[in-house]
């Protein structure tokens, strides 16, 4: 396979991901006016040339919460997002790999962990903690997100499974463990690559859910604590417009670009998803009723 | 690759249909073999009752359609699926529950139908090979890579480097049957190993087959749904069909001579290239 | 109309050439100047390796081509209405279907597993022909069904309640339903049994000889199944046609070196090959990115001379008649090839 064909849609989201992300750790080095924590004016300072998007309800420059607060969310996101995945990928191809009891075993376990309101577990888990570090939240969204990508995965190994390549590794002597890592797992790598794509913009999302109702990471600055502020101060209410919009508006963008990306990368990764190949199936009842295979160019399937 | 008859012996015709035990110089004999997937109502008998005998260094091809059960029985030869009932009896000793797959593998060997999924696209020729290290200790060496790799015609320096997308797939296949070699195996089962291949390439692949058994007195077990390549190569035939064995003896007797109605029908569609009057 | 010939042809394709734009932006020619023809009644057969372009060609002549393949010109006679394809044209939507159908590779694995075959008969008579009553379209299939003694049962089955070789038929039996004057049928038989492929080669004969369809162009890389079902056959290599000849002739006579290795290569269960030692055919068919010059075999003939390599060889015969491309067999016209090789 020569190098792969990315759509518009690929870039436009990378590009919109890459810019949050350079706003998130790069963004702070730069402007360094104010420090997070800094009081620079008064209870919601229109935005003005000192502070470009004012001040919130203790007189904090917005502009350098948002930064700061991008920061924790994206860290956040990224760390949750790692977690959840490798556990699910570990349950996932555990079970489709193994199959039989063991499949049994791990699924009904998954299954069990699904069907607990996760909002729930994380409230309660947040609050038994007590002090909550940004790294804790991200296990605890972690450990309650991994069962969506475990009960993917284990149909895709479940498939692999039944590929000659591992009966000719099995034949060489390879065990299971290395039947796992080197002949399983890499055949699912795009899938656990968008797996994981998901899984970041569900953690940045419920990360902001938690915090707006002030179980967010204490003793520091994310989006969804921003968020829980300009509600609690009545920001809304008396029209302080910048205290919320902004960091609504960057969740949402970031939300909306990572599931962009999910979804290209899947056409990517699936040609049968691509736009023309979904054109002609529309098309198809007018001509023959019966699906027409597009003819590979023979030997470039070799 | 000039017009040179081989050297085939035509053993005996023994002519039953369970060509069995009785042959003293077998190395693999199965005895009432059966496999069953499935309980109850939903049991199917995939391999049912299935008896025959392997002889040292020679071609014995399984011919089936497909569902014939002859891929199941290759796996359980393989030790890749664990028998129903019957025994198996590899070198004269009893392997029916043996677990020791290990060592089991370095006798008995396999190349399966299709040469590319067969392969892992992630490893270079060189890593498939050395993957046998488990198996082989410290006897896998590079020598013995290249000397693999020269028995099925291919040149180390050529291939050794390569992922399998950068190979035909004529090579893809030689170096799958390489792989086997690897082990210095006494059994080596080809499972549809030709089927995915071009004519023209069929034959080569055959060929190096053939070689194996005159040159190095290997027994192979070919398996396929094609008289015409079960007629090239083989020295005895058995015939599957819905999981039973109907028919087997010498290559010679069972498709000119054809004594199953199963096997004359059989025979009977497969098209010619010239009338046989 | 400007054909003299006494009988036109029902099929007349003249300089096809199909490529598939590869992502690095060049263009790999799989069809390239590829004419032929088929009279009525007629089953030509397309032979070749896997890579010679047989199934592009398939596309083509079924007007099925898509992204990333693509017609890069060529010209298409059906039963005197003519279709020139160059420029990327798209055929007319009428004649998918009741002029030329296509009976795709694995077809008996891409029927709708929800839909009866009952139901797939209705879409594909009123696709064509608009508003048509349920009942006369399901009409259409029982008789059919009846006309070649297929089980009527079928009508109401759906496809995973109907074997292997009965779906293959089945779906033989839907692509024709509208009496197409050419049908394509690429790979039909691969992944059958030899008895199921018997059946269904049977019934496409059958079809040809009720009338129900005009012509058949049958594609596959197995000559001993040619030979039972063709009346003619067209050697494919590299994108081209190398020979072309009835069947008989084609496959005793053959006048191309590379018919003549594909034929030598070709295990079937006759005593002699047991005697034999098939060598195949060296090295491998070329990359279609960056063909060989002059004859395209020339690097895996036994029999290329100097010219071979330099330049295109000759045309010897002529497109209706049959013919073959090859310097040698310019030189030595009546020379049996069997004994060169």
């Amino acid at each position: 396979m020569s190098a792969a064909r990315f759509s518009a849609r690929f870039y436009v989201a990378a590009g919109i991901v890459a810019a949050v992300l350079l706003f998130g750790l790069v963004a702070p080095l730069v402007f360094r006016t104010h420090q997070v924590g800094d009081v620079v004016g008064g209870l919601y300072d229109h935005p003005s040339a000192h502070a470009w998007l004012g001040t919130d309800n203790l007189g904090h420059d917005v502009f350098t919460n948002l930064m700061y607060g991008t920061r924790t969310s994206l860290l956040i996101g990224l760390v949750a997002g790692a977690i959840a995945t490798l556990l699910g990928v570990a349950v996932g191809t555990l079970a489709g790999y193994r199959g039989g009891a063991v499949e049994e075993g791990l699924m009904g376990f998954t299954n069990v962990i699904l069907a607990i309101p996760s909002i729930v577990v994380l409230v309660l888990i947040s609050i038994a903690l007590g002090t909550r570090s940004t790294l804790t939240l991200a296990v605890v969204l972690a450990v309650t997100s991994w069962p969506w990508t475990a009960r993917a995965v284990r149909a895709q190994a479940s498939s692999v499974r039944t590929r000659e390549h591992l009966d000719v590794a099995r034949l060489s002597g390879a065990g299971t463990f290395s039947l796992i890592c080197y002949d399983v797992v890499p055949y699912m790598l795009s899938y656990i690559c968008m797996a994981f794509v998901l899984q970041v913009s569900g953690a940045v999302l419920n990360e902001a859910a938690l915090s707006m109702l002030g179980l967010g990471p204490s003793g520091g600055v994310s989006l969804g604590i921003m968020l829980h502020w300009a509600l609690a101060w009545e920001s809304v209410r008396t029209g302080a417009w910048w205290a919320f919009v902004p960091p609504t508006l960057l969740l949402t963008l970031l939300a909306f670009a990572l599931l962009m990306l999910q979804s290209s990368l899947d056409e990517l990764f699936n040609p049968r998803l691509r736009r023309h190949a979904r054109r002609r199936r529309t098309a198809r009842p007018a001509a023959l009723p019966l699906p027409v295979e597009r003819p590979v160019p023979e030997g470039a399937a070799e | 690759m000039s017009t040179e008859p081989t050297g085939r012996t035509t053993p005996a015709d023994d002519g039953s249909a369970s060509a069995a035990a009785d042959a003293g110089d077998a190395l693999v004999v199965g005895e009432h073999l059966t496999r069953v997937f499935g309980r109850g109502d939903a049991a199917v008998r995939a391999v049912d009752d299935v008896s025959f005998a392997l002889r040292r260094g020679e071609i014995t091809t399984v011919v089936g359609e497909s569902g014939s059960g002859k891929s199941t029985l290759a796996r359980m030869l393989l030790k890749l699926l664990p028998v129903t009932s019957g025994r198996l009896v590899f070198d004269g000793a009893d392997v029916t529950d043996r677990t020791d797959t290990t060592a089991y593998w370095r006798q008995v060997q396999a190349v399966f139908q299709d040469p590319f999924s067969a392969f892992n696209q992630f490893f270079t020729v060189r890593r498939l090979l050395a993957r046998s290290r488990r198996l082989l200790g410290a006897e896998l060496t590079e020598a013995r890579m290249v000397e693999a790799l020269e028995q099925v015609g291919l040149a180390a320096g050529d291939v050794l480097g390569r992922y399998p997308h950068q190979l035909s797939g004529g090579q893809r296949q030689r170096v799958m049957i390489a792989r086997a070699l690897l082990m210095r195996p006494s059994l080596l089962i080809a499972d549809e190993a030709t089927s995915m291949l071009d004519a023209s390439l069929r034959a080569t692949i055959l060929n190096v087959l053939t070689d194996l058994r005159d040159r190095a007195g290997l027994t192979i077990l070919f398996i396929t749904h094609d008289i015409g390549q079960a007629c090239y190569v083989s020295d005895q035939v058995l015939v599957l069909s819905r999981g039973r064995l109907v028919e087997s003896g010498p290559a010679e007797r069972v498709i000119f001579d054809p004594r199953h109605d199963y096997t004359r029908k059989l025979l009977a569609d497969v098209p010619r290239l010239h009338d046989t009057g | 109309m400007s054909d003299t010939a006494p009988a036109a042809p029902l099929v007349r394709a003249r300089g096809l050439r199909a490529a598939y734009r590869s992502q690095r932006g060049s263009d790999v020619v799989a069809v390239d100047d590829v004419s032929l023809e088929l009279s009525g009644g007629q089953v030509l057969g397309i032979a070749g390796e896997s890579g010679s372009g047989k199934s592009t060609l398939a596309a083509v002549l079924s007007l099925t081509a898509r992204p990333p393949l693509s017609v890069l010109g060529g010209e298409l006679t059906i039963d005197g209405e003519q279709l020139d394809l160059s420029g990327g044209r798209r055929p007319p939507r009428t004649w998918r279907g009741s002029v030329v159908s296509l009976l795709p590779q694995g077809a008996m694995n891409s029927l709708s597993a929800t839909t009866r075959v009952g139901d797939l008969a209705v879409d594909v008579v009123r696709a064509h022909r608009g508003r048509v009553r349920r009942a006369d379209a399901l009409d259409l299939l029982t008789d059919r069904l009846d006309a070649l003694d297929l089980p009527r049962r079928v009508v109401d089955s759906y496809p995973h309640q109907l074997s292997g070789g009965m779906r293959q038929r089945v779906v033989t039996v839907l692509s024709t339903l509208l009496d197409p004057k050419l049908l394509i049928a690429d790979e039909p038989t691969s992944a059958l049994d030899v008895s199921t492929q018997r059946a269904l080669t049977e019934l496409l004969r059958e079809l040809l000889h009720r009338g129900l369809v005009g012509g058949i162009v049958f594609v596959t890389h197995d000559l001993p199944v040619l030979r039972a079902v063709a009346d003619r056959i067209a050697i494919m290599y590299a994108g081209q046609l190398v020979e072309v000849g009835d069947t008989a002739g084609l496959i005793d006579d053959p006048r191309h070196p590379y018919t003549a290795a594909l034929l030598a290569s070709v295990l079937v269960p006759e005593p002699q090959i047991r005697t034999r030692r098939v060598g195949g055919i060296a090295g491998a068919p070329p990359d279609l990115a960056a063909p060989p010059t002059g004859c395209r075999f020339h690097p895996r003939c036994s029999l290329a001379t100097d010219v071979c390599a330099e330049q295109s060889p000759p045309l010897l015969g002529t497109i209706g008649a049959g013919y073959s491309t090859c310097w040698w067999r310019a030189e030595h016209p009546d020379e049996p090839l069997e004994a060169r090789l």
